[in-house]
């Protein structure tokens, strides 16, 4: 008997339009896995031709969840290019609003987009309330909304629904299956955890928009500083954002982090989430500025999964394969002389374990992503790719927070290089960002006493050419972006977005990317119900929209990009 | 008051017609938020707050508070086309009702992408499920423009590769009734700025049923859920504006009620991002601010729960709620009688339209050319 085939498409729980199929053998182990992006919107394209100052606006349409990062790196991609230095006033409010932006993102992420892989909410229902309140208490010093009346009550509510058959969203999903490996009570917990994450990304929110004017897409940043400085200048505001700040790290701390050491501790022997990094390169940028002189985290690149060694990251490095992407052409291109040219080839007839479907042909084109490689070698990126990078590089942060959740949950630094350690990475990143978040804070209190400036003035001269690009971290890893100014207008775009790095196809040597590498080997003990591969796939917490898009590069050098390391330890 | 009345009679019978269809839970709302903690005060504040957003009196709080009883009867379906997530993550930041409220108590969520446990054929399942199960009974939500090029084949859905076209028709078929949530769905957004190299569009231009809008790149929380209990409350349309947009949330210009207005009417004018004028929140007209030609609440409403919104935050507003605004209102932080057109005789035609249908209520063009023309900076820089 030959592989069957299973399509998953759509994969929810994710940002934007994702399909992917996996080949098990007669054992229901994963052989292949192909990873497409079924959407195209060209926003490049669009780009083309406008103010530059537009540049940042428009590219935060790419996506709508990493909403801000897109803004800031067109925005910083253009000073880049035109040689404009935001005030350290105005640095210091983007790193404070990428930090906000990741205490929301990050927590959104785990609690309503990954969360029902791990957590089975009909479990929850059998579970005795008051057992799990104390049990609560063995992953967090002090447990939040988690009293015995809390989870009374919301196991009252879901239990309504599911004895009238009425789940809404949670109907049909992949309940029961063996592979959950929660107890009732630690079930409960989550699930409490969960409505209550609802809360507290509101908050997340508003503590973003009292210096982003508003959240999803924020509207205060321009190509010389920041426009927020009425907020900045004000007590109130300060003082708004510093309580916002503490109800959210609080749920980090008391809820995020005790969720985590307990998926640790229930799932430490679950073969599923063992696996799951089949691309032991990892890349990340530098990030989150503190102060002056320091930023949160550096960059770098790993190889083969050997922390004992870091390399710089090479610009140079870094080219574009579309041989099965839905673009014309099949020669590895840089990014700097891509060229694109849908081609669009489409799916073929064929049978799925659940019947009938379209399916992938991939011996041809198959994704609206391209697949992006650093010196021929596919990278993942993300913030496991972040923590490694910086454990290997000796970050004394990054290690001592890593170093106690290993020690907290008994599990060896291995364990990192697996779904269950990257959906640990995120959390122990949000946990960072948020103890850290304050001293950028702190250094921006200190600096506006004795200066006000939130705005560098520039001009464009129309008879110049101008080039320059942004590269840095944002929630779902290395994002870069590259520009070329002409006439005053922006003569060509192109951002290298983490989930094209994540999510790309196969390229023309037959390597494979991080998601469809991620599932080879993977078991499923229903290949009609692949719960498991949506574990090991939102672990990577895929953004579509991002992913895809368009790069029109063609005929500009290198040598016509300023590279500068990176001087404001921009995030994104 | 007779039009009220009218209006009263007609919400009372709206409830009726309601309660009448069968419930799709058995405890009451209020019920429900004894047990979230909420008490019955903070419920009719709620209500009083949408009746005083939809600008009814307020003799219908109570009507309110009736009909959300009854809002479980109303299942929704949302749907994801070409488009980045931004406007179902400004409906999760809604505060009142608050989603997890609005996900287990009140409306049914019978489907949304983002939100749902199911993937796969079991989505597929459940979507085909809901309008079977309610049609003629559904709310359908969109979020995103519909590419139409290349017969629609940019964007594909499902184990069956079904365009988003195809998917669009089909669901717009039996539902109750259709709203556009976003500046994508209402009208092709920013894949249908120029070139548009995916031919994306609105959704009224792609189906033949009546679609209300509701633009905002994205709309505020408040937009969203407003529009939604209006429809609870009447059952029928709200009163529209030319491009179908309710007019109790886009009946005024942003400058009509812009906590900043005075300092326009002063002459006070931020002259370059961070100077004097900045610090003091003068008016950011020339900075780009595109309030004179947009209709919205944002002056009033704000974001995030009131929090903030661009103007208060030293931005213009960049007219994201208006049709082709990205063409139209680009660059974004240049006045419009400065504009730098793109080359696209199309765009040109458009800003004529634009400037024609927002009448610069105190910004007549003489005007406009004297603020350019005065350069009396005694800032100085």
């Amino acid at each position: 008997m030959g592989n069957r085939r299973v399509v998953i498409d759509p994969i929810t729980r994710i940002e934007g339009h994702l399909r992917i199929e996996v080949e098990v053998d007669e054992n229901n182990v994963v052989q292949k896995a192909y990873s497409s992006s079924t959407l195209w919107r060209g926003i490049e394209l669009i780009l083309k031709g406008r103010d530059p100052r537009d540049a940042g606006l428009m590219a935060q349409r790419i996506c709508g969840v990493c909403t801000y990062s897109h803004y800031k790196a067109g925005v910083e991609a253009v000073e880049n290019a035109l040689g404009v230095e935001a005030p350290y006033n105005a640095r210091l409010v983007r790193s404070l609003l990428n930090e906000s932006l990741y205490m929301h993102d990050h927590v959104v992420h785990f609690y309503h987009l990954h969360g029902l892989d791990w957590v089975d909410v009909v479990s929850a229902l059998s579970a005795d309330p008051a057992k799990a309140s104390k049990l609560a208490f063995k992953y967090s010093d002090s447990p939040i909304a988690t009293g015995t009346d809390e989870l009374t009550a919301v196991q009252k509510r879901v239990k309504e629904f599911v004895d009238k058959g009425q789940l809404g969203p949670f109907a049909n999903a992949y309940w029961g299956n063996g592979t959950y490996k929660f107890s009732p009570e630690q079930n409960l917990i989550a699930l409490s955890h969960y409505l209550k994450a609802l809360e507290v990304q509101r908050v997340a929110a508003q503590m973003f928009a009292i210096f982003g004017a508003k959240q999803p897409h924020p509207q205060s940043l321009v190509v010389g500083g920041v426009t927020c400085v009425r907020d900045i200048l004000s007590p109130t505001r300060l003082a708004q954002w510093k309580e916002k700040y503490k109800i959210v790290k609080d749920f980090i701390d008391r809820a995020y982090q005790a969720d985590i050491i307990m998926a640790a501790e229930a799932y430490g022997t679950e073969e599923t989430v063992l696996g799951g990094v089949g691309v032991k390169n990892f890349l990340a940028a530098d990030a989150f500025m503190l102060n002056r002189t320091e930023n949160l985290f550096q960059s770098g690149y790993i190889k083969n999964g050997d922390l004992s060694q870091v390399y710089d990251i090479d610009d140079m490095k870094i080219e574009e394969d579309v041989t099965h992407a839905w673009y014309k052409g099949t020669t590895p291109l840089q990014p700097y002389d891509g060229v694109t040219d849908p081609e669009y080839t489409g799916f073929i007839d064929g049978d799925t374990v659940n019947g009938e479907a379209k399916i992938i042909d991939e011996t041809q084109k198959y994704s609206w992503v391209k697949a992006p490689r650093y010196d021929g070698e596919a990278m993942e990126v993300g913030p496991l790719s972040c923590l490694l990078v910086n454990y290997a590089r000796g970050n004394k942060k990054v290690q001592n927070e890593v170093g106690a959740f290993l020690k907290r949950t008994g599990l060896p630094v291995g364990a990192l290089f697996t779904t269950l350690g990257r959906t640990a990475a995120r959390m122990l990143q949000t946990k960072l960002i948020s103890d850290n978040a304050i001293i950028t804070f702190n250094s921006l209190v200190e600096n506006i006493k004795s200066d006000d400036s939130t705005y560098t003035k520039f001009e464009i001269n129309p008879d110049k050419e101008y080039t320059g690009r942004f590269i840095g971290e944002v929630p779902r890893g290395t994002l870069s972006h590259w520009v070329r100014i002409k006439n005053g207008l922006i003569e060509n775009y192109q951002a290298v977005v983490p989930t094209t790095w994540n999510a790309g196809p196969m390229d023309g040597n037959g390597t494979i990317g991080p998601y469809e590498a991620s599932l080879v080997g993977l078991k499923l003990e229903d290949p009609a119900k692949p719960l498991e591969v949506l574990r090991v796939i939102h672990s990577f917490d895929p953004c579509m929209s991002c992913s895809v898009h368009v790069m029109d590069m063609k005929g500009v050098e290198l040598s016509e990009f300023k590279v500068t390391p990176m001087s404001s330890g921009a995030a994104c | 008051m007779n039009g009220f009345d009218a209006l009263y009679a007609k919400a009372k019978d709206r409830i009726r017609a309601l309660s009448e269809l069968p419930s799709i839970k058995e405890e009451s709302i209020e019920q429900m938020l004894e047990a979230r903690g909420v008490e019955r005060r903070d419920f009719m504040k709620w209500a009083a707050g949408i009746t005083a957003m939809l600008a009814l009196p307020s003799q219908f709080t109570p009507l309110f508070a009736d009909a959300v009883k009854m809002a479980d009867r109303i299942p929704l379906v949302w749907l994801h086309f070409a488009e980045c997530t931004g406007c179902s993550e400004s409906f999760i930041r809604s505060d009142a009702p608050t989603i997890d409220s609005l996900i287990f108590d009140y409306i049914s969520l019978e489907y949304h992408e983002t939100l749902m446990a199911a993937s796969g054929w079991q989505a597929e399942e459940n979507l085909n499920h809901a309008l079977k199960k309610y049609a003629g009974r559904y709310i359908l939500l969109v979020e995103g423009g519909i590419p139409t090029a290349m017969d629609g084949q940019y964007l594909t859905l499902g184990p069956q590769s079904r365009t988003g076209l195809s998917v669009i028709t089909e669901a717009a078929k039996d539902a109750a009734a259709i709203f556009s949530i976003g500046t994508c769905a209402a009208f092709g957004g920013i894949q249908a700025a120029a070139p548009n190299p995916t031919g994306a569009k609105g959704v009224d231009k792609v189906i033949s049923q009546p679609v209300i809008n509701v633009p905002g790149c994205p709309p505020s929380a408040s937009n969203i859920v407003g529009t939604l209990m209006h429809f609870l409350l009447f059952g029928t349309l709200p009163a529209l504006d030319r491009y179908h947009r309710p007019k109790w949330a886009y009946g005024n210009r942003i400058h009509d009620l812009c906590e900043r207005r005075g300092h326009f009417d002063a002459g006070e004018f931020v002259e370059s991002f961070g100077d004097d004028g900045a610090k003091e929140g003068w008016c950011l007209y020339k900075q780009g601010c595109k309030g004179p030609y947009t209709f919205n609440n944002c002056s009033t409403e704000r974001f995030n729960q009131h929090v903030n919104w661009p103007i208060g935050a030293g931005h213009g507003c960049m007219g994201c709620s208006e049709p082709d605004f990205w063409d139209t209102m680009g660059p974004l932080e240049k006045p419009i009688d400065s504009h730098l057109v793109m080359g696209l005789n199309s765009t040109v035609d458009k800003i004529g339209t634009t400037l024609l249908t927002a009448t610069l209520v105190g910004i007549g063009a003489h005007a406009v050319a004297s603020i350019f023309m005065n350069k009396n900076d005694e800032k100085g820089e």
